[in-house]
């Protein structure tokens, strides 16, 4: 029995037990429509379309080389949304990964229980269309909770009109966002904080080392490719904001974007151009833009961050 | 890792917490308790949204604007969710809403979409995701690696730039040939309006349904990290790949299939810019377009914000409800998928 069995697997075995394209395709068919539908064509054609100057309603348009492109290079709002979805990266990221790095620290020092990270998690599920009407209505500048609550404290007395506000429009929007991923993105970094030896806190603990020192010498280091690949996807995600800013600067009968173009991001530039301006060539254009960009700082995050290694090895 | 959950003694809990006869140092104890206190504040922080949410939808807007604003409100009301659940005489609407006719959306149509998009596709995505993740992680066959690797490029393609053209698909230009939708009677919720999947369900549901590379990248991970002693056997006495992903994989992947549901079902009700611009028409809109439409709706001045938030409450209940009977096993996925 023993010899047949190893006779079949012997000849068999690497060949047709796990074998070929003909077992794998009723696996992978459904797979591959979808990718191939769904990613791959319309990455060939977005490229594509982005040298036309093709049109929503007409649905048709003609091949005009990288016109869209130079046209680009002179559109000053094309550049103001470059400009304005940039600070709002750096808001948002500096904001939610130090907050987020405290709570996942806190967390780990302090408790284990399911509860508290669970409450933690609770924004993240909640879709940005709602969050942020929560949010406009309790930063409603005449009748807002957060206004009323902040014009209380003696001297300070600080007012703003948030959403509407100039200079407060795109802070507004990333604290909004902050509020709903810090406790997601801390999720993440608490799992990365399971990896590093118990041993180690105890060493520097006996050799009298603040908390503080900890953070810094141990703690923060280890946490490195954690730390990485927790920035690459909130770096890439806060690229892309476009929900908040929609129904945050849109709502109540306004047009998105405002005050003065001071929240067109570039998602919203893209949306506009397509499907307000219907010029699908000149949108796919902003887009690719958008890919190459996000390429780049994706590669430099890796290189920066030196992903791959961990101090522990 | 998963485990983790589980309170464990761990060394350093013994020596930040150390036994009463230790004594503990000052310093500690005032870091412990600022610390406390953080904690306290970030729950509070992240509670205290909802609640406002709540007790604004249970006043009415004159009370609102006449200034009724404390912690509890003084006249509560359940008419701000009739009137949005479209239950409420005009007699009650306009106590409530403090004019004449309030803007109002059809929730139960929207709640009912939303239901049908999130359940379809998070059933769809997983089981067809994991076809596939068996097939790079258990068989082998020409380019297989190359194959997963151009999946996983997939993951970095931001979803605007494949929105323009995906909208082309299912408007029915398929680039080299045009197909109309009078032939897709066939399709379930399908309502035919005039143009392919246009203002469809199938057509909100379609981009998300066969695969997302990273249903596909998550499984895989699951499935390499299965032993596989107990296929191989199965293999040798000549059962068929179908039947060991049936009876071997699909039982003991059960749970992590089960989260990953969980997780696509909660992406597919959050999603806002696809439905946005494939769902115009009003019978196929899920929550979340419905919600900006309604608020987009509201005057700019005295928008109706008792109404606003009973809509928005309303509208999260859903995953608020997914949130207590799942929110554990998601922390645990969420940690897992962060690690891998």
């Amino acid at each position: 029995m023993a010899e047949a069995v190893s006779d079949i697997s012997g000849s068999t075995k690497k060949l047709n037990l796990y074998g070929g394209w003909r077992a794998a395709f009723p696996f992978l068919l459904p797979s591959l429509i979808g990718f191939f539908f769904f990613f791959l064509l319309p990455t060939g054609r977005g490229i594509y379309l982005s040298f036309t100057d093709w049109n929503l309603l007409a649905n048709s348009g003609d091949f005009i080389g990288a016109e869209n492109y130079d046209r680009l290079f002179d559109d000053s709002l094309f550049w103001k949304s470059v400009r304005v979805t940039i600070w709002y990266v750096v808001i948002n990221i500096v904001t939610q990964t130090l907050l987020a790095i405290g709570i996942a620290v806190v967390m780990d020092r302090l408790t284990k229980s399911a509860f508290v990270r669970a409450v933690v998690l609770l924004p993240y599920l909640i879709p940005n269309v709602i969050v942020t009407l929560l949010f406009v209505w309790l930063l409603d500048p005449s009748f807002g909770i957060i206004n009323e609550f902040i014009a209380s404290i003696p001297i300070i007395g600080f007012e703003s009109t948030y959403f509407t506000s100039i200079d407060g429009v795109i802070p507004t929007i990333a604290a909004v966002m902050t509020w709903r991923h810090m406790g997601y993105t801390a999720l993440l970094i608490f799992a990365g904080l399971q990896t590093i030896p118990k041993s180690l806190y105890e060493a520097a603990a006996l050799d009298g080392a603040s908390e503080l020192q900890i953070l810094r010498r141990i703690t923060v280091p280890l946490l490195r490719p954690v730390l990485a690949l927790v920035l690459v996807i909130t770096v890439i995600g806060s690229f892309q904001v476009f929900d908040a800013v929609q129904v945050g600067t849109g709502g109540f009968g306004g047009r998105p974007g405002g005050p003065i173009n001071q929240s067109r991001v570039i998602y919203l530039y893209i949306f506009e151009n397509a499907f307000n301006f219907n010029d699908l060539g000149y949108a796919s254009a902003i887009s690719v833009v958008l890919l190459v960009v996000l390429m780049i700082v994706t590669a430099f995050q890796l290189k920066i961050l030196r992903a791959g290694e961990s101090d522990l090895a | 890792m998963t485990d983790t959950l589980q309170p464990e003694t761990l060394p350093t809990e013994a020596l930040a917490a150390p036994s009463p006869k230790a004594p503990v140092p000052i310093r500690a104890r005032v870091s412990r308790s600022v610390a406390w206190i953080l904690l306290a504040f970030l729950i509070f922080i992240t509670l205290f949204p909802f609640y406002w949410a709540l007790r604004t939808a249970l006043t009415t807007n004159p009370d609102l604007f006449a200034g009724d604003n404390g912690l509890v409100p003084q006249n509560p009301t359940e008419l701000n969710f009739l009137r949005v659940l479209g239950q409420a005489t005009e007699e009650e609407i306009r106590i409530s809403s403090g004019r004449e006719n309030s803007g109002s959306f059809d929730y139960l149509q929207a709640l009912r979409n939303s239901v049908i998009i999130a359940t379809v596709i998070a059933v769809g995505q997983v089981f067809f995701s994991a076809l596939a993740a068996y097939a790079f992680s258990r068989l082998r066959f020409a380019g297989r690696d190359k194959l997963f690797f151009l999946y996983l490029t997939g993951l970095m393609i931001p979803p605007v730039f494949t929105l323009i053209p995906n909208l082309l698909l299912i408007r029915g230009d398929f680039w080299l040939f045009q197909v109309s939708g009078e032939s897709l009677d066939f399709l379930p919720f399908y309502e035919s309006q005039g143009v392919f999947l246009l203002n469809t369900l199938p057509g909100v549901i379609a981009p998300f349904f066969l695969m997302t590379p990273f249903a596909v990248f998550f499984l895989r991970q699951f499935f390499l990290g299965i032993n596989r002693s107990l296929e191989e056997a199965a293999l040798i006495d000549g059962a068929s790949h179908a039947r060991i992903f049936r009876s071997v994989i699909l039982p003991i992947a059960t749970p992590q299939m089960v989260t990953l549901g969980v997780l696509t079902y909660v992406a597919a009700w959050n999603e806002y810019l696809w439905p946005l611009v494939v769902a115009r028409a009003e019978e196929v809109q899920p929550m979340t377009v419905a919600l900006g439409i309604f608020s987009s709706q509201q005057p700019g001045t005295a928008p109706d914000w008792a109404g606003l938030m009973a809509g928005t409450l309303l509208g999260a209940l859903p995953v608020i409800v997914i949130f207590l009977v799942f929110g554990r096993r998601l922390v645990d996925s969420i940690q897992f998928s962060g690690i891998k």
